[in-house]
């Protein structure tokens, strides 16, 4: 029993902080909205090159073979300074689905391959989501129907975009019609494959969340003591200190939750959904929470489009409705609680959530 | 990361739960707030101290077993699970004992962690006076030297468990010309020395579980000293995080809690109206299990060589308020039955609620008021500025 990160899984976690806060800022995002996909070729380049894109293909796949407790922090990182681009939703949903698919389906194995290469783009959609988010700039899409999972090219679809009070999402409703030979899995496995990638998509949008939690809280701490009111820094009111420390208390509470389901996601997939729906749910209440006690210390300066409060607050309230929103997970919660036969009590913490 | 038992930690938890099943009182035992109770605890204790699980942390020659955290939290887990009695002495083994190892002298620990393991020795905390509260550092209790023994006088108040036990570890003031935090000394002092007066306090069910305690003249030996002169403020804040972060509280107590909690949901499931209360169940079990992996990733963390700082306020606000949420969502459950005394012919199987929703009410309260640790949070781990 060790509920510790490894030395390599934080210096890790470490370097790509430092990389993402170097080439992700609030300047950087207000540019990509003037373009027109929204998105930054080169820094996906670069994303790709730093061989975090194939981060949980197996090593035989050409990938780097690490697993979701090795990229749970990463996620967070992109939470923090709010990436636009879809690197969680591609390492974390995109490749493992390929990467599972590949075996039986050589489309699957060739796209995988360009994927992990750099050399193609591919956005999945999930009835949880409804939309697709970065369809435009895929080049394939796998899609769902029922238990069947599609794969398609971009001009085998309609896509009919969707704005996003997030300026930095973009996200389109999918028109397609498939056929047997666009059907990559079905049936039995189709539905394992689909429940996995929510799981997944889930995992990456709560990991998000903690990042973009504490990007807020350190905002409003930092606006909080600069700002001068009555003689004095607003932030020595503790009417504002208790708001940031309730903050403080979701958000290092969700953190366990997360690493949890991170880990029960590598290890035990198919036993993870309870952990993965505590998980999404608590994250979601400690950035939605950051938000709002956020604008309220910022005050009307967190309510202008010139602040870039609002960048991280927006994206926290659109990732708390993706992969499931609060009600779907918190469903989920109740369904495997209150079932007469669930094994609960003080010494079932680990290892039982079957 | 690996949230896997060893082999030696499973086998451990059936160690303890099978001496549990042997050991553990049929019936439960009567409160320790009352003269007979206390006493029925202390042998618990005793009971407790024969079989080396007194505290299982400590070193073998104070009668513990050397257990890592990991192991002491799979003690907690199957104390809780088998309903063992409350620990009568937790001022003692969960706080002054961690404070006695990290600050205390050889002889101190000798003397004092042997006398606390085996059962005979039963403490009480004595810092909080009628002007210092949440202001702890306006203690005005004086303790000055007079050739090898300090004359103590003064007075302190919500003194849990003083009524019957006989040690008290105080906070005074060694230096009376001092101010706040500087000049004060940590000291422990035995409650049936001449000059105490024990007035008993009675809490909200009417018994005495807290009391004042004056001093007038009291002399006690200067090795009763914990620490260096002057260095008390900085002891008591260690206590204090013990108190407030893994020891006084381990998550295995809110998670049975929780599990009876589900366990009353579904046995009146069909009677209530209120369509919140599942989901104050649910949210319950969620926190007690967010908790406990909490606590688990503290455990692991400081066997791996970290400490624990202000971090401790986070632990305090949290599962203070869960017990009162959960003590809360029980109420709601029982709804007219609430209100009555487990003694009531039409109580039925209220059980303990109503006891645990009373204690439940003090949390947020001892141990440093949340809104002080909510301050803690703010100024110390975020950085807010403090005026």
């Amino acid at each position: 029993m060790d509920f510790t990160f490894t030395e390599d899984q934080l210096l890790f976690a470490d370097n790509v902080k430092d990389f993402l806060r170097a080439e992700v800022t609030p300047q950087s995002l207000r540019r990509s909205w003037e373009v027109e996909t929204g998105r930054n070729p080169g820094l996906w380049q670069q994303l790709v090159d730093l061989g975090l894109s194939a981060m949980l293909v197996p090593e035989a796949q050409g990938g780097l073979g690490m697993n979701e407790l090795d990229f749970v922090l990463l996620a967070q990182e992109c939470g923090r300074v709010a990436l636009a681009e879809p690197l969680v939703e591609t390492a974390l949903v995109a490749t493992p689905l390929l990467s599972s698919l590949a075996p039986k389906d050589d489309r699957c194995g060739t796209l995988l391959a360009q994927l992990t290469a750099g050399k193609a783009r591919i956005a999945v959609g999930h009835a949880a989501n409804g939309l697709v988010c970065d369809a435009h700039i895929a080049d394939w899409l796998l899609l769902p129907s029922g238990d069947q999972i599609h794969l398609l090219a971009r001009d085998q679809v309609a896509l009919i975009a969707q704005d996003s009070i997030d300026p930095c999402r973009r996200l389109f409703f999918v028109e397609w019609q498939g056929s047997d030979e666009t059907c990559v899995a079905s049936g039995a496995e189709g539905v394992a494959l689909l429940a996995a990638s929510l799981n997944r998509g889930a995992l990456g949008a709560a990991a998000q969340m903690i990042g973009l939690a504490e990007a807020m809280i350190t905002m409003s701490v930092q606006y909080a003591t600069g700002r001068i009111q009555f003689g004095r820094a607003i932030g020595a009111n503790q009417a504002l200190k208790h708001q940031m420390a309730n903050c403080a208390v979701k958000t290092e509470f969700a953190k366990a939750p997360l690493y949890r389901a991170a880990y029960t996601l590598s290890r035990r997939p198919s036993h993870a959904d309870f952990a993965v729906s505590h998980a999404k749910v608590v994250a979601g209440e400690a950035a939605l929470l950051a938000a709002k006690h956020g604008m309220q210390v910022h005050g009307a300066m967190g309510y202008t489009w010139e602040y870039d409060l609002h960048i991280f607050m927006k994206r926290a309230w659109a990732l708390d409705k993706f992969w499931g929103h609060a009600g779907f997970h918190k469903n989920r919660l109740h369904q495997w609680l209150m079932n007469p036969n669930a094994k609960i009590g003080a010494d079932k913490t680990f290892g039982v959530q079957a | 990361m690996d949230l896997n038992y060893t082999p030696e930690q499973i086998a451990f938890r059936g160690e303890v739960r099978a001496w549990l099943a042997d050991n553990v009182p049929a019936r439960p035992l009567q409160s320790f707030d009352t003269a007979e109770g206390f006493e029925q605890h202390r042998e618990w204790e005793k009971t407790l101290a024969k079989g080396s699980w007194g505290m299982v942390t400590w070193p073998e020659e104070y009668g513990g077993r050397g257990c890592n955290l990991i192991e002491w939290l799979i003690f907690e887990e199957e104390y809780y699970r088998a309903r063992a009695p409350l620990r009568v002495n937790q001022n003692g083994i969960f706080l002054l004992g961690p404070t006695l190892m990290e600050f205390g002298t050889d002889a101190q620990k000798a003397r004092f962690i042997t006398g606390m393991a085996s059962g005979d020795e039963m403490w009480a905390q004595g810092w909080s006076e009628p002007g210092a509260g949440s202001d702890m550092a306006a203690i005005r209790s004086k303790a000055i030297r007079d050739g090898n023994a300090y004359v103590i006088n003064g007075q302190k108040v919500w003194s849990t468990r003083a009524v019957f036990a006989d040690w008290v570890f105080c906070i005074f003031r060694t230096d009376p010309e001092s101010q706040r935090h500087h000049g004060l000394s940590f000291i422990l002092v035995p409650l049936d020395a001449p000059g105490i007066t024990v007035r008993p306090i009675a809490q909200l069910n009417g018994l005495p579980g807290f009391a004042e305690i004056f001093f007038d003249n009291v002399r006690v030996p200067l090795e009763n000293r914990l620490g260096d002169e002057g260095q008390g403020w900085h002891i008591a804040m260690a206590t204090a995080g013990f108190e407030r972060g893994l020891m006084l509280r381990s998550p295995a107590r809110f998670q049975e809690t929780a599990k009876r909690l589900v366990e009353l949901y579904r046995a009146h499931q069909n009677d209530i109206l209120d369509l919140s209360i599942e989901d104050a169940v649910v949210q319950s079990f969620m926190d007690a299990e967010a908790y406990a992996l909490f606590t688990y990733q503290t455990a692991s963390r400081l066997i791996n060589g970290g400490k624990i700082g202000a971090e401790a306020s986070l632990n305090k606000i949290f599962w203070s308020e869960l017990d009162q949420r959960m003590h809360e969502t029980a109420m709601s459950i029982l709804a007219s039955r609430a209100e009555l005394l487990p003694n009531a012919s039409a109580a039925g199987d209220i059980g303990n609620w109503l006891d645990g929703f009373l204690f439940a009410q003090s949390g947020p309260i001892y141990a440093g008021t949340n809104e002080i640790q909510r301050n803690i949070i703010a100024e110390r781990l975020l950085g807010m500025p403090r005026r």
